[in-house]
């Protein structure tokens, strides 16, 4: 079997009063596609700092190929890609005097490995000419990703590389990551959008500086615990409070236009669920049985939020 | 080798596409120099005198012909009375008096002092300063040529609060000033912010994650700032040659090396300021504080030394400005060899040190 | 419904033009009170000039708006004085306590001291904050912040709320907490107008409207929009609409 490429072990780390991890524990194998998933806050940024050699843990240890990434911090920093949650280029040069630079840095260039990156630097090559900051958000992730790329670094560590793009690029970039993955490069990325879960071979959802699961996404969906419903509706505000006042009702939980629903019984008669709410007055009631997303998995695996007494 | 290389060249671009802080670099020392030098020169040539000499005797006559013939006074009135002196300033016809007390020869010569009163225009503290040291080194001269051939313990007291300048050219002291600031400007504010800038953007993250050693960041971000303040020193040099005619009477060379010196040690110093910053604000407001402020004030540009409280006088000494101002006079204005400024030239370094060992020491190799 | 819709905003034609280039061309939709109305768009396709424009913050180069009944050309101190805002990226002083924060926002819209007193408590106590109302804003997490920031947008009453991205980088759970929130100050009259680029919040909105290069390239329902491109979700929509 593939060895682990990323091995973390009982980390944990605290900025004064918050902890930002605790004990956490995840191991990446070789050419897999890791995905850490969770809200802002959750912990991402410290656990991709701390593998990326910039961050010391408290507690715990974490090595990469092998490597401990304290100890052998420098070898460990020749092997990854890091790509920062903030567009880390230098704005006032242009695409391309910042993809040479970083070559020189790592003691490469652009055409020794031209080979590597191609997909995605014909791309941005229109602009290569512009100035980093003229570029688009999307564009932006293009070349900083061809930058943690330009010295052919066995891992790949990306802190949330499509926050803050548009949609299109969002999935450009997964398209490009996938593209990465066959070159046999091993990556780690971080992400606060769950529906991009299923891009990845596993996924570790990671909640309030704890990890609440680690498996494949099919998995994590199979492991919902009870059956789900959804139900669409005219006035959704009215709906979420009437479905909330039914007897059995287990979660409701708006979701777009439609909510999501368990029921305390488990299974249930649809049409039994959609006559009482005609008769709460909604009208063209439906209700559905379907597969439970990463979401809705996150929400049941995690995340009763402190309340303000249990704070201060 | 190449990788530093390659980070140098970044850093120019850095530099030269920053118009406007080009502009305010080279633009500033012009303007500076330029302001300083005109304003300086007309103002003492021929600044027009009053006297009030209430004595009339050798010694005051001798004095006097000592002033008109330094070139730097016009002599616009003889009073005979005090109150004419209150008239003659405020009608603004002069812009330095100086007054003889009665039986001012008769007082040298029976009691061994004798009194005179220097008033100066101070709506220009900077030219009535200049005034005030001028009046007085000339008659202290005196004091000294009357003293010397007989060993005689004669004293003129000059009722002044401005104290001895010994080489006379005061006009000429705002070059090596300039010259000081300037290169504390360039090397300590602009790599210390420069700095700050990639930890505010981010890019020090990503530097940090390569195999970039500490040392080849501080000396890449360095190197460009060493060449463009030697350049604009010697900008500055030349305009005060040609347009002002300050000589520069030592070795070019020394004086190239001791600026290397110089440059080196604000260098580290704006390194170290710039590790302990966190942004561009910060650094910029501790540069400030810690460079500029007491460079100017502080190390004898503005304001002489030994005018100071001890206590100012004491903060000074740790101040590397006031220390090459000295090394730099000297070259410039005296023609001084090593010999002569080695004492200054081995604090400089000694300061080099004690900075750079810092700032290898407070460099982190990760975030936070 | 009754057949008299109140409007809080009427657009017709807007345009806004900067030199050569077209920001905002001819824009034209209404939005009805007590609407949750998203209004999405790349970055860059106009979407914050477009806004910009709606709070009075910006003049038109051409065309005609009202905003909660007021000209959008020259009653801009009135459109002002009639709407909240609230960003995701900046709402409150990190600084300043809860109470600071919330007494500082009714300040501004000259609310008067007793009536924002007795405002304030039930807003805390609403959100259950009472108890930390002394806790500097840096020290609680995102997404009471997002809360609380919501509310504070609500404390003058305004016709119209605008929300950036309301909840971007929310946990699930928060981020439905605070739809619901959505949900109720619309249903009690408020409009809510969402801009974000963040598409799953699209699908939380009662009608929404995609800019794509200064124009409204669509604009309905979430549903229909997706029956219309035969998509799954609004990210698919967006995909469609953007990358033909």
């Amino acid at each position: 079997m593939a060895e682990a490429m990323i091995l973390a072990e009982n980390l944990s780390k605290s900025y004064r009063k918050v902890k930002a991890l605790t004990d956490i524990n995840l191991e990446v194998k070789e050419g897999e596609l890791f995905g850490l998933i969770g809200p802002d806050g959750a912990g991402k940024t410290s656990l991709i700092r701390i593998l990326a050699t910039l961050l010391l843990a408290d507690k715990g240890r974490a090595s990469l190929m092998g490597l401990d990434v304290v100890k052998d911090f420098r070898k460990v920093r020749q092997m990854i890609g890091y790509m920062p949650g903030r567009f880390s280029l230098y704005r006032d040069l242009t695409v391309e005097e910042n993809i040479r630079l970083f070559a020189t840095i790592f003691d490469t260039s652009l055409e020794d490995n031209y080979d590597l990156i191609r997909d995605i630097y014909v791309q941005i090559e229109p602009f290569r000419h512009r100035r980093a900051e003229a570029l688009s958000g999307g564009m932006k992730q293009k070349l900083a990703l061809c930058c943690a790329l330009i010295h052919r670094p066995n891992i790949l560590l990306l802190d949330e590389p499509t926050t803050g793009v548009d949609a299109v690029s969002r999935r450009e970039f997964w398209e490009i990551l996938a593209q990465m993955q066959k070159q046999g490069i091993t990556i780690l990325v971080s992400t606060p959008y769950m529906d991009e879960a299923g891009r990845c071979n596993r996924v570790a959802l990671i909640h309030n500086s704890k990890i609440l699961q680690i498996d494949s996404p099919a998995n994590i969906e199979a492991g919902f615990g009870s059956p789900l419903y959804a139900v669409i509706g005219q006035d959704t505000y009215r709906l979420l409070q009437h479905l909330r006042q039914y007897p059995h009702s287990g979660t409701v939980y708006p979701f777009g236009d439609s909510i999501h629903y368990t029921d305390q019984r488990g299974e249930i008669n649809t049409a039994d669920l959609a006559e009482w709410l005609r008769r709460q007055g909604h009208a063209n009631i439906e209700v559905l049985p379907i597969a439970p997303n990463i979401e809705d998995c996150f929400m049941a695996l995690g995340s009763s939020q402190p309340d303000a007494s249990s704070y201060v | 080798m190449k990788r530093w290389f390659g980070f140098v060249r970044k850093e120019f671009y850095h530099i030269l596409r920053d118009r406007r802080t080009m502009f305010i670099l080279i633009g500033m020392p012009l303007v500076q120099i330029l302001l300083f030098g005109f304003a300086v020169t007309n103002e003492i040539r021929e600044a027009r005198i009053g006297i009030l000499d209430l004595s009339r005797d050798e010694h005051t006559q001798e004095i006097r012909n000592k002033l008109m013939a330094s070139g730097y006074f016009r002599q616009v009135a003889d009073w005979q009375r005090p109150e004419q002196v209150e008239a003659g300033f405020k009608s603004g016809d002069v812009k330095v008096v100086l007054i003889f007390e009665e039986d001012f020869g008769q007082n040298l010569k029976r009691e061994g002092l004798a009194h005179v009163q220097i008033i100066t225009d101070a709506t220009d503290p900077n030219t009535g300063q200049t005034l005030l040291s001028y009046v007085s080194t000339i008659i202290i001269d005196y004091q000294r040529e009357l003293n010397q051939p007989y060993q005689l313990p004669l004293r003129i007291e000059v009722e002044t609060q401005m104290r001895y300048n010994p080489e006379l050219k005061g006009v000429f002291l705002f070059v090596p000033g300039l010259i000081t600031i300037i290169l504390m400007l360039v090397s300590a504010l602009m790599t210390s912010v420069s700095i700050a800038r990639e930890k505010e953007m981010g890019t020090m993250e990503v530097l940090l994650a390569s195999p970039m050693r500490p040392i080849q960041i501080i000396l890449g971000k360095v190197a460009p700032y060493v060449l463009l303040g030697l350049l604009i020193a010697l900008g500055v040099l030349l305009i005060g040659y040609f347009v002002f005619d300050v000589p520069v009477k030592g070795n070019l060379l020394l004086l190239a090396a001791e600026g290397l010196l110089f440059v080196i040690t604000v260098l580290s110093l704006g390194v170290l300021i710039s590790i302990v910053s966190p942004n561009q604000q910060v650094a910029l407001m501790v540069s400030m504080m810690v460079l500029m402020m007491p460079t100017i004030l502080l190390s004898g540009f503005m304001f002489p030394i030994e005018n100071m409280p001890p206590f100012l006088q004491y903060i000074s000494l740790i101040i590397p400005a006031r220390w090459f101002i000295v090394i730099i006079k000297n070259i410039m204005l005296k023609g001084s060899g090593i010999e002569q400024i080695w004492q200054e030239t081995l604090i400089l370094f000694g300061f080099t040190v004690f900075y750079i060992v810092l700032a290898i020491r407070r460099f982190k190799v990760r975030l936070a | 419904m009754s057949d008299t819709v109140n409007h809080s905003i009427q657009v017709r034609e807007l345009t806004r033009k900067f030199g050569d280039f077209t920001a905002v061309d001819h824009i034209t939709f209404d939005v009805k009170q007590g609407e949750i109305f998203g209004f999405l768009g790349a970055n860059g396709a106009g979407k914050t000039t477009a806004i910009r424009m709606l709070c009075g913050l910006l003049s038109p180069t051409s065309g005609q708006a009202e905003v909660c009944g007021y000209d959008l050309f020259d009653q801009t101190e009135e459109i002002k004085r009639n709407i909240g805002y609230m960003s995701q990226r900046f709402s409150l002083y990190e600084d300043l306590t809860v109470e600071e924060n919330i007494l500082f926002y009714g300040g501004i819209y000259g609310m008067k001291r007793r009536e924002l007193r007795s405002q304030t408590d039930i807003l805390l106590d609403r959100l259950g904050l009472g108890p930390i109302k002394r806790v500097l804003i840096s020290e609680l997490p995102l997404g009471w912040k997002q809360k609380l920031a919501f509310s504070t947008a609500l404390i003058h009453d305004p016709a119209i709320v605008f929300l950036d991205e309301p909840t971007g980088g929310v946990d699930p759970l928060t981020r439905r907490q605070f739809w619901e929130m959505i949900y109720e100050t619309a249903h009690h009259g408020t409009t809510v107008f969402v801009t974000t680029h963040y598409m799953d919040e699209a699908e939380y909105c009662d009608r929404v409207s995609i800019m794509v290069d200064g124009r409204i390239a669509a604009l309905d329902t979430p549903r229909k929009l997706k029956e219309q491109f035969s998509a799954n979700s609004m990210d698919e929509v967006f995909v469609k609409l953007a990358r033909p």
